[in-house]
């Protein structure tokens, strides 16, 4: 390995660091579009530290599955419940800001 | 006040998993069955990813498991979800750029979901990437024009008999090599295309019952109406 | 000054996932925190799972160029993680169709408002009157979990 040791420990220290952050800030977040956004990044630093524990396969699954397809599925229910609240947005598209029940049905 | 006692829960929790930790050797694995493995995989497979080669030979039993566990997700999501109404409102399409890049990502999706499934024993990647990666190729479209009808029906064939070729080569192994799910057609030139039998018809077979199970799953989210008219 | 070492750091990354994961599944009042708790609970769990098949120094347990490394981590752990994590978004997706159906029936998602509506439902099923007590009587819709008498 061409890498030293010493720089995957603050690699490691980095994703972890922003692994558990991310966490916090699911528990604590009032917005729960930003919510799904943070178990995306929680998702992501997994997905690194399963490379740096040699496993691609896993990696790969991880970033495919948690911070692709679980965010979709969270961010297609939220705006099904009417939970997705976009700040200061009131751009002419369909994702308006004001819906207060369910979606535009 | 129940949140500071949950707080001591946690802590007192943590602080028993440490000190397990603390006498787990992290680095030095004992490896057993995994030293078995590693030695024997690519002879007797051929695969030269030797994870897929225990998903698909040695463990082959605990992903027809999981198949059957991601059916009985997506049916009992589609049972809770019911049907939609014919003449349900939808949402306007989305703007052209968003359009567009769906209608160019499309195929390019596609591409590269079947480039993984296919490759599955060479390189990192397999059935179960592959299908997610599928399964965002056929849901991308729907969400840049949320009105397209969405056909439930040939997604639903497609895993169906995807989910039968899976179970049929199994049987096929049962009767010529002795095990269910045995890899049938021999090793091959390790890292070619054609090598380690039957398993890339096998993540053939879990990436598009994968691809379709979790598009259909999504589709019917997409169509749900959550306030009753 | 170095950073702790590989082992420690993921440690304390994967069991405080978990602690963070089964707190926010106690304490969360919305249905919604709670299934995001979950997740964060399975992503804890499969890198927990991970740590077990490490062997330091060794190699990805793919054979590149037909060379084989000498030493190479532990498959088997991969591959039930590879399931697991399948497995773990088929789950979530269930989870919220279930969200789904329970905002379309009762329009709340805070789980205080829904165990009192879903007991009153059931008492009315069921054809029994809601238990009641002398001190603490029973108002329409009330939020705090202590009337009707359910118990824990």
């Amino acid at each position: 390995m061409t890498v030293g040791t010493e720089f995957l420990d603050w690699v490691v220290l980095l994703a972890t660091v922003i692994m558990l952050a991310g966490a916090v800030a699911v528990l604590l977040l009032k917005d729960y579009l930003a919510a799904v956004a943070a178990t995306s990044v929680v998702s992501l630093g997994a997905s690194l530290l399963f490379v740096i524990l040699r496993a691609p396969d896993v990696a790969l699954t991880e970033a495919a599955v948690g911070a692709g397809l679980s965010g979709v599925i969270m961010a297609l229910s939220l705006r099904r419940l009417g939970l997705w609240r976009i700040r200061g947005s009131g751009a002419a598209d369909s994702s308006a800001p004001d819906e207060r029940t369910g979606d535009a049905d | 006040m129940r949140d500071y006692l949950s707080l001591l829960f946690i802590a007192g929790l943590a602080f028993l998993l440490f000190i397990i930790a603390g006498e787990l050797d992290f680095g030095n694995a004992p490896m057993r069955v995994g030293q078995g493995i590693n030695q024997a995989a690519p002879g007797q497979v051929g695969a030269a990813n030797i994870v897929t080669s225990v998903v698909l030979a040695y463990r082959a039993l605990d992903t027809l498991g999981e198949l059957a566990i991601l059916f009985a997700a997506a049916t009992a999501g589609g049972l809770v979800l019911g049907r939609p109404r014919p003449d349900a409102p939808r949402d306007p399409d989305a703007g052209f750029i968003l359009r567009t890049a769906a209608d160019l990502l499309f195929p390019l999706l596609l591409l590269v979901g079947l480039f993984v499934i296919v490759h599955g024993h060479l390189t990192p990647g397999g059935g179960f990437q592959g299908g997610v990666i599928l399964a965002a190729a056929f849901f991308v479209p729907l969400l840049a024009r949320p009105g397209t009808r969405f056909r439930h029906t040939g997604f639903a064939v497609v895993e169906g008999l995807a989910g039968a070729a899976f179970i049929v080569t199994g049987l096929l192994g049962l009767i010529y090599g002795g095990d269910f799910l045995q890899p049938l057609l021999g090793p091959g030139a390790m890292g070619s295309l054609l090598s380690a039998g039957t398993l890339p018809l096998l993540y053939m077979a879990v990436g598009l019952k994968v691809g379709a199970e979790l598009a259909g799953l999504i589709a019917r989210l997409a169509e749900f109406e959550a306030v009753e008219p | 000054m170095s950073a702790p070492d590989m082992g420690v750091t993921l440690f304390i990354a994967a069991f405080g996932l978990v602690g963070i994961g089964v707190l926010g599944i106690v304490t969360a009042t919305h249905l919604v925190r709670i299934v995001l708790s979950i997740v964060l609970l399975e992503t804890g769990a499969n890198l927990l799972l991970m740590l077990s098949g490490y062997r330091g120094g060794a190699a990805a347990p793919i054979i590149v160029n037909g060379v084989l490394p000498d030493a190479m981590v532990d498959p088997v752990p991969q591959a039930l993680v590879l399931t697991a994590i399948v497995i773990g978004v088929a789950v979530q997706a269930f989870m919220m169709t279930l969200v789904l159906r329970v905002y379309r029936a009762y329009r709340t998602l805070d789980i205080r408002e829904l165990r009192t509506c879903i007991e009153r439902d059931l008492a009315r099923e069921a054809g029994i009157p809601l238990p009641t007590s002398e001190d603490a009587p029973l108002t329409p819709l009330v939020n705090e979990p202590g009337v009707g008498g359910g118990g824990p």
